[in-house]
Formats: C-alpha cells, sequence, structure tokens
C-alpha cells in the first residue's frame, strides 16, 4: 500500500506542474491582455485612457514582461506565499474572491455527488436485479434522457416550472434555486452511474460464485450486497475522480443560468474580460482537484479491491 | 471482409434463414455471409437502434435539404411580430361548410395600455392560406442552381407571415431557424469527430503499434489530458478565438477546441484494439504465413476493428453536439449570424423571457432529440460490432 501510494504521489508532480502552465497558457492565447478590455470599456463610455496611464498600469500589472517571467510571479507567489495575485476586473486579491465563493461551490459539489450515490445505487441495482422488468426500463429510459439533455436546458425548464406554476421567486439565490441547481446537475452523473452499475452488475451475477452462493442457501438480499454489488461498486469509486470537475464544469453553466454565487460565473466573467489572473487561479483550482479526486478514487479502490492493490507491488 | 465458416463450403445463405442463428445451420449446408452483413442481421434486432437510425438519417437529411424544408431564411425579422405564439396547421375548414386545404389563423395583436407589451391572440376569424411547394425568398440549392420553391409556405409571399413554432424577440421564425440551425448543430459533430479521429487513430495506432517507449510517452500525454477538466478548458480554449474571426473560421476553430478533448478516448480505444488484437491467433497465422506488417495491419487488424472504430466514433458525436450547445448558450461558442440549437437557446437565457415564450427553449428539444437518436445508435452499433459474440 506504502509503495502505491508513494508511486501515486510521485506522478502527481509533473501532472499538476504541466496543468499550472497549461492554466497559464490558456489566459495568454486570447489576443491582447486585460488593458485591451479596459480601454475598449472606457471607449463605451466615452472616455479614454492616455499612454501614461496605460503604461503605469502595465508596469504595475507587468503585463509587458515575458511569458516565462509572468508565469513565474504567479507561480511563485502560490507556491510560496499561497497568494493567487490581483483581480483586475474586482480590484480584490484573488484569494478573497474565491474564499467567498469556493465554500458554496464545494458545498453545491459534495451535496450532488450525494445525491447521486443515493439515486443511482438502489436504481441502478434494482434494473440490474430484475432486468427487463417495467422498472428497469423506466430507470433506462431516464437514464438516456438525463444524457441526452444539456444542464441548463434542464436548469431553464425546472426553473420554468417553478416560476410559472408554484409562482416561486427564481430572479435570485434562494434554498429552492439551490435545490433545483443540486437536482439538475446530479441528473447527468445519476444517469451515467445507473447505466454502467446496471451493466457491471449484470456481469457479476451471471458469475458461478452467485450460484454457488445461492445453492448454499444464502438469502437472496444479502447475497446481492456482500458480493456481486461490492464488485460492481468499483466504478462509484472510480468516478470520484472525474465526477468533481465535471461537477464543477456542469455548475458552470448551471450557476450562470440561475444566478448562483459559485466559481462558475465568476470563471466565465474573468475568461469573458481576460482578467488573467483569476481565469488562471480558477483552471489551475480546478485541474488540481482533479488529479486529487483521481487520486483518492485510486485509494479508495486500491483499498477495496486486493487486485488494484497487488498490482503495484 | 468475407468471412467464411468453417468448412468452406458453396451455398448462399438467403437472408430470412440466416437472419435466424447461424449455429441452427446443418452442419453440411455452409452459409457463408460477410462480416457487414452478420452486422446487419444483429443491428436490426435491436428496435431502439433501428429507430436511432431512421431519426438520425431524418436530421441529415434536414440538414442537407435545409433551406428548401424551411419556410423562410434564418435572419428574416418581421418586428411587428415579436413573441408571436405558434399557429396550428389546419387542413380543413368547417366554419362555413366544408372547405377543404391548407391555412392557419392570423393574428390580432393588442397592446397593454400600462406596459406596453403587445400581446397576440389567434384570431379564429381570420384565414392564412398555406401552400406545400410554395414560392418564397429565393435561395441556391447546394450552392449551384438558383430556386424558390420552398415545402411549405404562406401562399401570399407578401402577406402575413406563418408562425408555426412562434416568433422570437425580433419575430423570427422559429422553425424556419431550427431547420437552418440543424445544419450547424449535425455537422458541429462530424467535422469535430472526424479530426479527433484523425488525432485518435494515429496516435493511438502508433502507440499501440509501436509500444515500448513511444507507447508510455503517449499514453501520459493521454492521462494528461484526460486529468485537465473539460468544460473550463473549453471555456478557456473558446474565450481564446478572436470574437472579429469570419463565422467559417470560427465555426472551424470551435470543432477543432471540442476534438481537442475527444481524440484522447479514441486514441484509449485504438490502442487497446491493437494491443488485444495483436495476440489474436489470425495475427499469429498472417505472420507466419509471411506477411509484413503493413499487410498485418491495413489487410487483417485494421479490417476487423473497423466496426468497433464506427461505434465509438457515432458514440463521440452526441457529446460533440452537446458541447457546441452549452459554448454557444454561454455566448462562448458560435456567434449570432450563424444559427445553431445553440446559438438559438441564447435566446431563452432569461426565466422572464421564457415564461412569455417557452416556445423559445423548442431548439433544446431539437438536441436532445438528436443526442438520444445518436445514442442508441451508437449503442446499437457497439452491440452489433462484434457479430460473434454472444
Amino acid at each position: 500500500m506504502a509503495a502505491f501510494l508513494a508511486r501515486r504521489l510521485l506522478y502527481m508532480v509533473p501532472t499538476v506542474f504541466l496543468i499550472s502552465l497549461v492554466a497559464f497558457v490558456i489566459i495568454q492565447l486570447p489576443p491582447g491582455d486585460y488593458l485591451t478590455t479596459l480601454v475598449a470599456q472606457y471607449a463605451a463610455q466615452g472616455e479614454s485612457l492616455d499612454q501614461a496611464q496605460l503604461d503605469a498600469l502595465n508596469q504595475r500589472y507587468g503585463l509587458d514582461d515575458p511569458f516565462y517571467v509572468q508565469y513565474w510571479k504567479w507561480i511563485s507567489g502560490i507556491l510560496f506565499h499561497l497568494d493567487f495575485g490581483q483581480s483586475f476586473e474586482w480590484s480584490r486579491s484573488v484569494s478573497s474572491l474565491l474564499a467567498d465563493r469556493l465554500p458554496l461551490t464545494m458545498a453545491l459539489a459534495g451535496l450532488t455527488l450525494l445525491l447521486t450515490w443515493i439515486v443511482a445505487v438502489p436504481l441502478g441495482a434494482y434494473s440490474a436485479v430484475r432486468q427487463y422488468s417495467i422498472g428497469d426500463y423506466l430507470a433506462t429510459t431516464i437514464g438516456f434522457l438525463g444524457l441526452a439533455t444539456p444542464n441548463f436546458l434542464l436548469a431553464l425548464v425546472m426553473l420554468w416550472v417553478a416560476f410559472s406554476t408554484f409562482g416561486l421567486s427564481v430572479g435570485e439565490a434562494n434554498p429552492v434555486t439551490f435545490a433545483i441547481a443540486i437536482l439538475v446537475l446530479g441528473t447527468a452523473g445519476t444517469a451515467g452511474l445507473i447505466r454502467i452499475l446496471r451493466a457491471n452488475l449484470l456481469d457479476e451475477l451471471r458469475k458461478p460464485y452467485v450460484v454457488a452462493a445461492r445453492a448454499q442457501g444464502l438469502p437472496e438480499g444479502r447475497l446481492l450486497v456482500r458480493y456481486p454489488l461490492r464488485v460492481a461498486m468499483n466504478p462509484f469509486f472510480s468516478t470520484i475522480g472525474w465526477l468533481l470537475p465535471s461537477l464543477v464544469g456542469g455548475e458552470v453553466i448551471v450557476a450562470t443560468v440561475m444566478n448562483l454565487n459559485t466559481v462558475g460565473p465568476l470563471l466565465l466573467g474573468a475568461l469573458r474580460s481576460q482578467d488573467m489572473y483569476l481565469a488562471g487561479s480558477i483552471i489551475l483550482i480546478l485541474g488540481v482537484l482533479t488529479v486529487v479526486g483521481t487520486l483518492i478514487s485510486d485509494i479508495a479502490l486500491a483499498w477495496l479491491d486486493p487486485r488494484v492493490r497487488l498490482r503495484y507491488r | 471482409m468475407t468471412q467464411q465458416l468453417p468448412p468452406a463450403g458453396a451455398d448462399q445463405a438467403t437472408g430470412g434463414v440466416a437472419g435466424t442463428t447461424v449455429e441452427d445451420v446443418e452442419p453440411a449446408t455452409v452459409s457463408v455471409a460477410s462480416q457487414w452483413r452478420l452486422m446487419w442481421w444483429r443491428f436490426r434486432k435491436h428496435k431502439l437502434a433501428l429507430g436511432g437510425l431512421v431519426v438520425t438519417a431524418l436530421l441529415y437529411f434536414v440538414a442537407v435539404f435545409a433551406d428548401f424544408l424551411a419556410p423562410y431564411d434564418s435572419g428574416r425579422l418581421d418586428p411587428e411580430y415579436t413573441y408571436a405564439p405558434p399557429q396550428s396547421l389546419h387542413v380543413v375548414d368547417t366554419s362555413e361548410g366544408w372547405d377543404w386545404g391548407l391555412y392557419v389563423h392570423g393574428y390580432t395583436a393588442e397592446q397593454d395600455p400600462e406596459t406596453l407589451e403587445i400581446r397576440f391572440a389567434v384570431d379564429e376569424s381570420t384565414k392564412v392560406p398555406v401552400e406545400l411547394f410554395t414560392r418564397g425568398p429565393s435561395y441556391r440549392l447546394f450552392g449551384l442552381f438558383e430556386t424558390n420553391i420552398h415545402l411549405i409556405g404562406p401562399a401570399d409571399p407578401d402577406g402575413p407571415p406563418m408562425y408555426l413554432l412562434g416568433a422570437d424577440r425580433l419575430g423570427r421564425d422559429q422553425l424556419s431557424r431550427i431547420i437552418h440551425g440543424t445544419r450547424v448543430s449535425m455537422s458541429v459533430g462530424l467535422v469535430g469527430v472526424a479530426i479527433a479521429f484523425v488525432l485518435g487513430i494515429t496516435l493511438g495506432g502508433v502507440s499501440g503499434y509501436l509500444g515500448g517507449r513511444v507507447d508510455t510517452v503517449i499514453q501520459r500525454m493521454v492521462e494528461f489530458f484526460m486529468s485537465l477538466p473539460t468544460l473550463p478548458l473549453w471555456l478557456g480554449l473558446a474565450a481564446a478565438v478572436p470574437t472579429d474571426w469570419g463565422p467559417l473560421t470560427r465555426y472551424f476553430m470551435i470543432t477543432v477546441v471540442l476534438s481537442f478533448v475527444a481524440w484522447t478516448s479514441l486514441a484509449r480505444e485504438v490502442r487497446g484494439r491493437f494491443l488485444s488484437l495483436r495476440e489474436e491467433d489470425f495475427v499469429m497465422a498472417a505472420r507466419l504465413d509471411g506477411a509484413g506488417r503493413r499487410a498485418i495491419i491495413f489487410g487483417h487488424m485494421l479490417p476487423s476493428f473497423t466496426s468497433h472504430l464506427i461505434a465509438t466514433l457515432t458514440l463521440a458525436i452526441p457529446a460533440m453536439i452537446l458541447a457546441e450547445t452549452a459554448l454557444s448558450f454561454l455566448g462562448l461558442g458560435l456567434q449570432p449570424p450563424v444559427v445553431s440549437w445553440g446559438v438559438l437557446l441564447q435566446e431563452a437565457q432569461q426565466i422572464r423571457v421564457i415564461s412569455t415564450a417557452p416556445w423559445l427553449l423548442l431548439p433544446g428539444l431539437a438536441v436532445v432529440i438528436a443526442v438520444l437518436s445518436l445514442n442508441f445508435l451508437g449503442d446499437g452499433l457497439r452491440d452489433a460490432a462484434d457479430p460473434y459474440r454472444r
């Protein structure tokens, strides 16, 4: 187990480094920089910035420095002082902005994950045990629909239903919109997991050991939970890794539709106005979260499944 | 490629008989059916997949003949009919006896004295005659010959307009715009998958074929791309596409951005197939037979996993359609003069707008139908890809 852990941790270092590089490259890609946006904004208001002011701002933000100097400034700040830089648009430090919004984002992601599991495990198990029953067809259909509907469309429809039939106010964030957001975000993940669990469990149920256990007179319920379900649950743990970033990703769109104060709309706004440190830091944090999520799921898998653990001997 | 059932014989199977199972055939009479035929027989049994195939084919038909099928241009606006509700198409008029012929009812507009909001009601007393194969705005079919025949439209092109699925903020016909949007939305998936396919098959093939150090490097690269959070990456890259680029270049760049992520799973699939096929007996047999590497790869290995590749590609298209829709909805994808379903849904961003004009959500329905049918089709293809598996 220790060797496995050490190996996985070692793999993380170059990956995180590359992710930070990619995050920085992405925010440098658009032509122009934040000052271009600023000048455009001033021009739209009929004002203008003179060259001296522009130079001063350039100097202050270090926008004229070569790429590697800017990158080093940014990454060394994060590494040594946990300082993610300044947001140009908000005139605040990125860290304080994120501190405002990350808790709600994480709460949203965590609750969604919980909902996904609570719904997906029984439904998936049911549709595998009662294959080709009406319930199975229903679960499969809902699963397919959930996968095919874009998140934001579902959010819009549910908001509309809440608005028109129940007369709920949906203009600003409130518990109802929060609940809708969780439901919407959970749908796609649930649909995917139901399908995976059903397929895995069907494979497991056909194995001889299940027949043997049944022949021994083990009650059907205990038989299911104790053996095949445990094996079929593997994908649930391996999905933590990608579920977390995909949740935050889906959350960008859903939160934009619903006006939630999470990281998503912040990222979108930052990308639009080329607020480079803010956008870069969010992409970096999401990337690191993905890597950490993969690590957690790998550890969980190794802990649960000796076959995975022994491969790293 | 033709697979022969042992022992090599002569009798050709008829479609009906061999449609059951191959094992039923007596050993004396040997049927020969190509792999593709076996796949088709297996695919046919999957009713949902068959339905998916039909709907997908229909959607691409609509995309190809969009100009002919849509009553109007995608950009035609009419400020007098903002948010006009959908009209229903009638065949028989029973108000004064029986009068056959297609028609829709006209509108009565009413302005709210306080909010100045214009409300439309369908006026049962007026009739707007509708014709099939009517003359409307002219267009170039396939960019070749100019014509102005449309499948359906108001009989009098200069008279009151027809809104079968309602109108949007600028009085543009929602039906026409959805039909024109089909073109972009359905092709984004195809073009994007084509790009991802080239990347995936080259890198995956090289990785699986050469093995060793090259394989390790490419696999690390794939893992790295997979560990990047998809949506923020898409958002970042799409935001990097300059807004002043022409619609065509922008369209192309967006598909490149989408395929940037999609190629990784394809590369994995191709590599996995290569690795498992390398161990198969028939590859060994070909090698012992003195076939060269090139002949083995292109003559023996590639044909045996083409079907799997097609299934994987089909399943990759809906993800791209969804991604394009999401990007365009957020305003980072395609930009307004171009119509795609995502661009159309931009109109439906505010809940207040949706509550006055729920029909603006209809492009979303088109997305769901397209993605569902492509998923069913891909699922069926995947099941049918290996006709010998039971």
